[in-house]
């Protein structure tokens, strides 16, 4: 377990570093810079303004400076030459610097406002696929071949062929214009969460749908489910107790990429819904130029993305005590 | 069993955080469409920034909300010399920052000082470039960037602790329009002093003292919440000198960047005033009575490379310009009743006669055009024109009218005209490398005068991007700038735009219109040239006054659904029936 664990936070550190140095070094070679606008900007303006961000020093420089953890500036530690007014600074001392667009925010601030809000979504669109999709799939599995279960997986594949916007623009003509009974668009009580929450997890429903129904079909036809039947349990017991334990396994390994992709594919549906998420800065930060915001943001989510796969990883032996850390 | 459970553990602690944020609904919310750069006077240039500054801060000046002249904000009165150089200007006793102290000259003096400061980097520092000092002061810096020249040289003066005198370089019309410009409200420095005494380490007092816990301001509202790309509720400021004529007691301002979302919101009642619609949809709401485009101080145009061949031939580009097809673009893709344009200067500044490269109707302009075309050396028998590129950035309703002008000059020039679009920042990188054809472009006008659409295109200008240059309309332009006379200014001026309209470096396109939606019971948002609204005028009709209202307008608008409190809600000192503001 020690071994495992060990292991998997080297590759996380290597990863983590490939990731914040290919991005940084990309980001600054795009076309066009922070501070470009449809206005032009006096000359002394614009020193002034790449001073304040140190777009004036060398790549390198800049990029030793964002790593951190030893500040470069003029406030640099005193052994070095600087005021020691700050010795430290950068990504290793968790400081993402500031906004380039947004001026009276640093990364830090805007992800810890942003960060919980895409969480809950995410969560919330996680409750709809997990709920929606293990029930449907068990019903199709425990039906196999009825009316209910061609419907169900008529459904499924409707979710998954169907981009999450569509079913947001026909949850809205329902549920706001025709039944006015939910807020269009908004953050800030349950009620604002339902809709955007069903459109993200619906794709993933719809997946989690078929392998719950696939897995369950598996186990129902092994011997020890048979013997539990044999043994004149309810039915009801069987599925619950024996049965469902074996068939999510698919499901489980499936959460990690799914809530992985929840987190990180919430943008359109947050600007659909104006939710305040993180999904809208990856793409909007990207188009700004905000350097320090979409670096936080690319190794924010890389660090989610890797966390989940590797808590999936855990869960798994806890569900299937035939797997071994040591093998993976 | 076990997911069953997580799921209702996940469940409460959703209820949980979402119950910790929870606002009430606003007297007013609005659409400010994308997220403020900053909250600091100063450092902003875009119009959402604007929105929220006129609501935090007050300059020595605010703007009547319908006919745009200037009322009394931080000054109560103010008088120009003779010779129109030396404005004074009486500051106000009455007015107090929101820790108390009162609003001084020296507060504008030290604001300036900082607006000009390069060090500052203001981008807007050159719209006080007219006050006598100013210009050197923000350009000969030293190698730090900081200014060489002492503050002394710029002719902001404070008189005594009430009276601010400043002096211009020369006779400048609209300066009390730039006075009630945002960039020039004025800040506390107590604010910012304590705020780098405080956070004196790598610039963090910037961000600091503009927190909402440490903001001081002096205008009708205060920041009550912020959250990015959310919203910032701005509530009714009780220290404002003129509070009792401030009738909204809360203000959302949302950043929905979508528009079909936006309008959304507005349709469901949960925002009252939208400032643009989806274009496809403009047919259907122009029919009702809370939908009224109206004239904008912004022009349309494509600019013209006239560094490169073959567009630096002056007749080339007149056959670009006299075959784009405005009418098309006007009447089917913009569709809100924008004004063809044939020159730069939007209609609608009082004495103003506007140049024009007009033709002699389409069939004439089309003969003209071939014609010059031949006599610039291509076309049949002569050499082939060089297939050339529409440039412009990256939407849906630029690649439309795009579309329009390519074909109409394959159709009438048989030119292979094709089109090139790039993301935002890699479109401003071309246009500023003079790596383009032609280039999609627009203005929006600062003020209410023709300078702030010319001055554009001097010689080597910033803003000028097409790499033409004339002496003449150079001359023309600097000449203007002292002439004290308006009318002989503002004919100079005409004479600048006539040499821009026969040289044509730029493709005057359209004229633009607003494209609020405004809830119709909403009070104090009038139209006007500038789409200028400050907040401190709006309030709610009662049903009495809204009836009357829809009593004047033509009937056949459609009537839409009155959110809003259906009693009104006036400022204190209301006493009706119809409160608008008086024109001092």
């Amino acid at each position: 377990m020690l071994r495992f664990l060990l292991r998997r936070l080297m590759w996380f550190a290597i990863t983590l570093f490939c990731v914040v140095t290919i991005s940084f070094f990309m980001m600054r070679s795009v076309r066009g810079g922070p501070f470009d606008g449809e206005r032009a900007l006096d000359p002394a303006i614009e020193r002034n303004i790449k001073a304040r961000y140190h777009l004036d020093w060398s790549l390198p420089k800049q990029y030793f400076q964002y790593i951190g953890p030893l500040n470069l500036d003029e406030h640099r530690a005193e052994l070095f030459g600087g005021d020691g007014a700050k010795p430290f600074g950068g990504v290793l001392t968790l400081e993402f610097g500031p906004s380039f667009k947004y001026k009276d925010f640093t990364v830090d601030q805007i992800i810890s406002q942003s960060l919980p809000i895409s969480a809950l979504l995410g969560m919330v669109a996680m409750m709809w696929a997990l709920a929606l999709g293990v029930s449907a799939g068990i019903a199709s599995a425990l039906k196999r071949g009825s009316r209910l279960d061609l419907a169900m997986r008529i459904a499924a594949t409707g979710g998954i062929a169907l981009p999450n916007f569509v079913i947001a623009g026909f949850l809205i003509i329902f549920f706001v214009f025709m039944l006015p009974l939910l807020p269009v668009a908004g953050w800030g009580s349950v009620k604002h969460m339902l809709l955007p929450g069903f459109a993200l997890g619906a794709p993933y429903a719809a997946y989690i749908a078929r392998l719950t129904r696939t897995g369950m079909l598996e186990v129902l036809s092994q011997d020890h489910i048979r013997t539990a039947h044999a043994k004149g349990l309810a039915p009801k017991t069987v599925i619950m107790r024996h049965a469902l334990k074996g068939g999510l396994l698919p499901v489980v390994s499936y959460l990690g990429p799914a809530i992985a992709g929840v987190l990180t594919g919430s943008l359109v549906i947050e600007k659909i819904f104006k939710i305040p998420g993180l999904g809208t800065h990856f793409i909007n930060s990207a188009l700004n130029r905000d350097y320090t915001l979409a670096m936080g943001v690319t190794i924010l989510f890389t660090v989610l993305i890797y966390s989940m796969n590797m808590i999936v990883d855990l869960a798994y032996t806890m569900l299937d005590p035939r797997i071994d850390l040591e093998d993976m | 069993m076990a997911p069953f459970v997580l799921l209702a553990g996940l469940f409460v602690g959703a209820l949980y955080l979402a119950s910790s944020a929870r606002l009430d609904e606003a007297d007013f919310t609005f659409n400010n469409a994308t997220e403020v750069a900053t909250l600091d006077p100063a450092r902003v240039t875009g119009v959402p920034e604007g929105n929220i500054i006129k609501a935090l801060f007050e300059g020595l000046v605010v703007k009547h909300p319908k006919t745009l002249a200037p009322m009394p904000g931080m000054a109560e009165s103010w008088s120009v010399s003779e010779d129109l150089l030396t404005y004074t200007f009486y500051i106000r006793k009455n007015a107090k920052w929101t820790d108390g102290e009162p609003v001084t000259a020296d507060d504008f003096v030290y604001s300036w000082e900082r607006f000009l400061n390069p060090a500052t980097a203001a981008e807007y520092s050159y719209q006080l470039w007219y006050v006598v000092g100013a210009e050197q002061y923000s350009k000969n810096v030293n190698e730090n960037g900081a200014p060489k020249n002492s503050f002394d040289s710029v002719a902001i003066k404070a008189k005594n602790k009430y009276t601010l005198e400043v002096k211009l370089n020369s006779p400048t019309p609209f300066f009390m329009d730039l006075m009630a410009f945002y960039p020039m409200f004025p800040v506390s420095r107590k604010n910012i002093e304590e705020a780098q005494a405080k956070w004196p380490n790598n610039n963090e007092w910037e961000m600091q003292w503009l927190r909402p816990e440490n903001l001081v301001t002096n205008g009708p509202f205060t920041v009550e919440y912020r959250r990015v790309n959310d919203r910032i509720r701005l509530k009714k400021n009780p220290m404002y000198w003129d509070a009792d004529n401030v009738a909204m007691n809360t203000i959302d301002a949302l950043t929905i960047e979508q528009a079909g979302t936006a309008l959304n919101t507005y349709l469901t009642g949960s925002t009252h005033m939208i400032p643009s619609v989806l274009p496809s949809l403009i047919p259907t709401l122009m029919e009702r009575e809370d939908f009224e485009p109206a004239a904008y101080l912004g022009t349309y145009f494509y600019r013209v490379n006239t560094t490169k061949p073959p567009f630096d031939d002056k007749r080339v580009r007149r056959a670009l310009a006299l075959t784009v097809n405005r009418k098309d673009i006007v009447e089917k893709i913009t569709k809100a009743g924008q004004l063809q344009a044939f020159g730069l200067v939007p209609p609608g500044m009082s004495g103003y006669v506007p140049a024009s490269f007009q033709g002699a109707g389409e069939a004439a302009a089309k003969a003209e055009a071939n014609a010059l075309l031949i006599e610039a050396g291509y076309g049949p028998g002569q050499k082939p024109f060089p297939t050339m590129e529409v440039h412009y950035n990256t939407s849906e309703a630029h690649r439309d009218i795009a579309e329009v002008v390519a074909q109409t000059w394959r159709d009438t020039l048989g030119i292979d005209a094709r089109l090139q679009n790039q993301e935002w920042k890699v479109y401003l990188d071309t246009q500023n490398n003079l790596d383009f054809d032609v280039s999609r472009s627009a203005w929006i006008g600062d003020y209410p005068d023709p300078n702030t659409f010319l001055d554009m295109f001097v010689t080597g200008g910033e803003n000028n991007k097409t790499g033409w240059g004339n002496p003449e309309y150079d001359r023309l332009i600097r000449e203007s700038a002292s002439e004290p006379v308006p009318a002989k200014r503002l004919q100079i001026l005409h004479d600048a735009e006539a040499i821009l309209m026969d040289e044509l470096p730029i493709i005057p396109i359209y004229f633009y219109v607003t494209q609020n939606m405004v809830a119709p019971r909403l009070g104090g948002f009038y139209d006007n040239i500038q789409d200028e609204h400050f907040p401190k005028f709006l309030y709610w009709m009662n049903d009495e006054e809204l009836a009357a209202k829809r009593a004047a307008q033509p009937g056949v608008w459609t009537i839409v659904k009155d959110v809003g409190p259906s009693e009104g809600l006036y400022a204190p000192s209301w006493t009706g029936p119809v409160p608008i503001p008086s024109n001092n």
